[in-house]
Formats: structure tokens, sequence, C-alpha cells
């Protein structure tokens, strides 16, 4: 197990370095550049090569690239090009914080609808309830997030002038009832429904029937033996889904002026300001291999059959 | 005695039917399928037809009308008209138009061509060609995929742009610029880059399974080539999850070229995108003032999300029966 997880750390910062090498690439060939935003009308060829030198953008790639790749190894991910001065890790830390924050929300929002509803509904099989719940799931994740966001302005804050409108106050702040439920809908239904198909697949096995036979009310069964099993292959998934919550989020944050690190990112992207790009893309491929490792060990502690070597 | 043994030589030359053709028969029983086919079917004439249907209507659009700007649906707009008085609804049949060619455009490239080439590769060949090719798809799954996306739309689009600009210069493809040919190229290009991934994976899965059958052993006993025995013995047997995820993974390219057209890194203006769109509409002061905007071009792309997501669903209920 140990050996497992220590071959999977190894592989994380290879894959770092090719993540990085990529966005890195990606920067410093694509067209715009950084000098010419910071300097905006007052681009001058003078200034623009004396910032140039100052920011190193005049070495050759790849002493531009091992430079950041050495100062990253040391913790150091640079300054903002946008915000002079600002180092890149203060000015991430804050928007990380809230990004985090408005994740978790919607995660409780799809796992709390999500579990207990593809739970309840596999009971149901084959009932008018099941496909219902099942399309009805289908269609609310359909919607585009682009489309539920206005939506909801328009309903909550316009109309009935329940929810301020844009903007963030913290974690128990009315404001992030949004974003929480836009960002958590398309994972309500799919939880539901892998929710569903797992605790089929464990009422049809063996020691279900072993389980009733012993005299089990149907309640001991449905907590102790239905629900521990079903969670399983659902585990995965939510753990899974927390990096993708983070892409989801960058166009929640965007749309509603939450201050957080995908605001951010599509700034930094616009502004081409490099630095601050490279250290969200790595900082976000970092959360997913984690992720997915943890996942994987959650998978072993919760069901004992399964072992890696 | 004699007639069951009759009926039983009967069922037996009865000509057999295909997989996909018992698989299709179930699917048009199925009501939920046959009406998000009938929706997708409208949907995409609708899109390839835009010029006709623009033939036909009164408005263009980009017509302004001064004497109706920010109207209500009303009989003369069925979806209203926006802030410069265009037509809604004929803007969004010219934006469906704009996702038609981008789901089939990256699908066919991204999805089929590159993804289910390069997973029949991976899987036949195995070792170093298919580590090569499976660590270059873990690397890009590494990355958050819209910011990647995003990333690659708005560093490489203007070269793309350039290079359509240059193309148009030096050939007799007059025009080909303007006919928005390099926005579509850019977000091919954005999306193709993840596109490829999960097919591959898919389709490598299925072949590490299949090659091991006795049928490809036969065919390669018999002498046939590679490309053969991956094209036409082992590819039409993977062809069920194939389509499953084709249309699984349509309703996800429509959200992604949405956000890269909301974004202003995809369609450019004066040609409507749903993303554009659905920008202009979803502003407070639009929502105030103009709300039916939202109306008509929300509901264009939860539509054709919608449906090809529930006819994913179907499909993967006939195609793989082992999963109900």
């Amino acid at each position: 197990m140990w050996v497992y997880i220590a071959r999977r750390l190894i592989w994380l910062p290879v894959l770092l370095l090719a993540v990085s090498l990529v966005t890195f690439a990606l920067g410093r060939f694509g067209p715009g550049d950084p000098v010419q935003v910071i300097l905006g009308a007052r681009y001058e060829e003078e200034t623009a090569d004396r910032l140039r030198e100052q920011l190193g953008l005049n070495r050759p790639f790849f002493v531009q690239y091992g430079d950041y790749v050495w100062k990253a190894m040391r913790g150091d991910l640079g300054e903002s090009i946008r915000f002079r001065g600002r180092p890149v890790s203060e000015l991430l830390g804050a928007k990380i914080w809230v990004s985090f924050q408005v994740s978790i929300a919607a995660l409780i929002v799809s796992v709390g609808l999500g579990l207990p509803l593809g739970f309840w509904v596999a009971h149901k099989q084959g009932r008018w309830e099941d496909p219902t719940v099942v399309s009805l799931s289908l269609v609310l994740m359909s919607i585009p997030i682009m489309v539920t966001i206005p939506f909801m302005l328009w309903a909550f804050c316009l109309k009935l002038s329940w929810l301020p409108c844009s903007g963030w106050g913290g974690f128990w702040d009315v404001r992030i009832i949004i974003p929480a439920i836009t960002m958590g809908i398309p994972g309500v239904a799919g939880l539901a429904r892998l929710m569903r198909a797992s605790t089929l697949d464990v009422m049809g096995q063996d020691f279900i029937r072993t389980a009733r036979a012993k005299g089990l009310s149907e309640l001991v069964v449905d907590a102790r033996h239905v629900l521990k099993n079903s969670l399983i292959p659902v585990v995965t998934v939510i753990s899974l889904s927390l990096p993708g919550l983070l892409s989801t989020g960058i166009i929640t944050e965007r749309i509603l002026g939450i201050p957080g690190m995908g605001n951010l990112a599509i700034d930094a992207i616009f502004n081409r300001d490099y630095p601050v790009i490279m250290a969200i893309t790595l900082i976000g491929a970092t959360a997913f291999v984690l992720a997915n490792l943890v996942a994987d060990i959650v998978y072993t502690l919760i069901d004992p059959r399964i072992r890696y070597s | 005695m004699a007639t069951g043994e009759l009926s039983l030589e009967r069922e037996l030359r009865r000509p057999t039917r295909g997989h996909l053709s018992l698989a299709w028969a179930r699917l048009v029983r199925k009501r939920i399928a046959l009406a998000c086919m009938a929706a997708l079917a409208i949907v995409y004439l609708l899109g390839i037809g835009a010029p006709v249907v623009s033939f036909f209507a009164p408005y263009g659009y980009t017509e302004q009308d001064y004497t109706a700007i920010r109207k209500p649906p009303s009989a003369s707009h069925w979806a209203g008209t926006d802030l410069k008085g265009r037509d809604v609804l004929m803007r969004v049949v010219w934006a469906v138009q704009t996702t038609v060619i981008i789901t089939v455009v990256v699908v066919a490239t991204g999805g089929i061509a590159l993804g289910v080439t390069l997973g029949l590769v991976a899987g036949y060949l195995g070792r170093r060609v298919d580590s090569l090719i499976m660590r270059t798809g873990e690397l890009f799954s590494a990355f958050p995929d819209i910011l990647l996306i995003i990333l690659i739309a708005a560093t490489l689009g203007g070269r793309i742009r350039d290079m359509v600009w240059w193309i148009e210069d030096n050939t007799f493809l007059d025009g080909l610029a303007r006919s928005g040919a390099a926005d579509y190229l850019v977000i091919s290009v954005a999306l193709v880059s993840f596109g490829w991934i999960g097919m591959a994976r898919l389709v490598r899965g299925q072949v590490l399974y299949l090659k091991e059958s006795q049928f490809v052993d036969a065919a390669r006993a018999a002498g046939t080539s590679t490309p053969r025995i991956l094209f036409v013995h082992i590819l039409p047997n993977a062809i069920s999850p194939i389509v499953v995820t084709v249309s699984m993974s349509m309703g996800a390219l429509v959200g992604a070229e949405i956000i890269l057209s909301w974004l202003g890194l995809g369609v450019q203006p004066p040609k409507p995108s749903l993303g554009t769109m659905l920008l202009e509409a979803g502003s407070l002061s639009a929502l105030r003032e103009v709300p039916w905007m939202l109306l008509a071009p929300g509901a264009a792309a939860w539509t054709i999300v919608l449906a090809w997501n529930l006819l994913g669903d179907s499909l993967n209920d006939v195609l793989n029966p082992r999963t109900r």
C-alpha cells in the first residue's frame, strides 16, 4: 500500500513538470506581449525594452523556463506582472480559500441532495418514481450554468429580492447560496444516478439475502449492509469531483463577481499575466492528481477486498 | 414432437439480425429517445438551414429595427428584440448554426478521428506507443480542463486568426476570414485538445480485451495487415461504447463552446453564438429591462444539451444492456 502511494507521488512532480512546460510554452509562443499590457498607452520601445530586461523576458525560452522551475521548486512562484511587485503566492492565497469555500458549499448541495435521492429511488425500482427521478436529474443537469445563474439572479434577486445580486461575504453569508446551488445541481444529478446504480447493485448481492435471512430488520439491512457498500464507488466520484468543481467555479465566479481563483485566472489570461496563470494551472493539476490518489486510498479503506500492490 | 422440431428449425433459419439493428429496434421503441432524436434533427436542420431560414424570415440577424428596441415577444418578433432592436429568434437560429458546426467538427476530428485511432493504436501495439499516448492523455487530463481550453483559445487564437488571414491573402479563398472559419478553427483546436482523451481510453480498453479473441488471432494468422485488423475486425466490435460516448460528450462540447464565446474567445460579433447571446442577456441590467432575451438562447442551449444527454442515456440502455 505504502509503496503504491509512494509510486503515485513520484509521478506527481513529473506530471507537474510536463504541465508547467506546456503552459509556459503556450504563454511564450502565443501572441500578446505582457509588456504591452503593462504599459498600455504609455508603450514606447525604450521603456518596453527596459521592462523586458527587468522581467527577464528577453532571455532564451529554456533559460526562462529553467529559472522558473528552479524558483518554483523552492516555493517562489514569482511576481505578478499585472499587479507589479505582488508575489503570486500572496495574491493566490486568499483567492484559493474563497474558491475552496464555494466548492465545498456546492459539494454539500450535491452530496446532501444526490445521495439520499439515489438511495431512496433505488428502493423504488420499477415504480414511477424511478424513471421520473432519473430523467428529472438529467433535465436539471443539462441546463448550462450560463442559463441557471442569470435565471436565479432574475428570480431571487430581481423579482423576489431575497438575495443580493453579486459579491462575496464568506461561507456563512447568504450570497453563497446562488453559486452553491448552481454549481451543485449538476452534481446532484450525477451522484443520484450513481448512488441508485450502486445501491441496486449491492441489493442484488448474496450477502444482502443472507442478512435478510438472518432476520435482520429492513432498516438494519439498509443502514448497515446496503448503504455502506453502495457508498464505495460514490466516494471516488465525490473526491474526483472536487477539482472539477474548481473548473465550474471559474465561470460561476466570473458571472457572480466572486473574488476567487477562477476570476483571477480569467483576468490573468486576458492580461497575459503568465506567472499567475502558471501558478493556477499547477495548483489545479496538483489538486487533480491528489484527489485521484485520495480517492484510491479511501477506496481501500472502505472496501478491504481492494488491494494495491 | 414434429411441430416442435419444425419451429426450432424455422427459428434457426430465420436471418439473424445484427447487434446494431437490434439495438436500433429497441431504441425506436423508447419514447424519450425518439423525442430526443426528433428535437436534435430539428435543431441541426435549423442550424444547417440557417441561410434558408433567413431567406424566408422578415429579419436578418444583424438587422436593427429602431422602432422595435427592447420589445417583449410578440407576433412580429416571436422571441422579442434585444437592446439594439435585433430579432432574438433570428439570432438564435444563427447561433445554433455555430453550435452545430462546432459539435460536428470537434466530434468528427477530436473524438472520432483522433480519439478512436489513437485508442486503437495504443491498445493494439501496446508497449512504448501505448505508454506515449496514454501518458500524453494523462498529462492533458491533469490540467483543469476549462482553464486549459480558455488558455489555448486565448493564446493560440490570435495566431490561428492570423494564419487564416494569410491563407485568404495568398490563395483564392476570398471571404474565408469573413465567414468566421477562423473562429470555428480556434474553438475546435481548443476543444479537440481534450476531446480525444476519453475516447482514446475507452477504445484502448476495448481493444485490449478484443485483441485476445480468437477471431483476431485468425485474422492475424491469415496474414491480414494491422490497419485492416484494427478497422475491419476490432473497431466494429467496439462500436457500441463509442456511440454512447459520442452522444454523451456532445452536451459537454456545447457547454464548452458557450463558455468560450461567453468569454469573447470564440465566435466574434456580429455573428451570434449562444455564448455571446447569454452574455448579453445575463447582465443584471439586461435581466432587469429585457429578461426575455434570456429565454430563446437559454431554451436552445438547454434543449441541445438535454437532448444529447437523454439520447446518450437511452443509447447506453439499448447498447449495453448489462449495465441496466
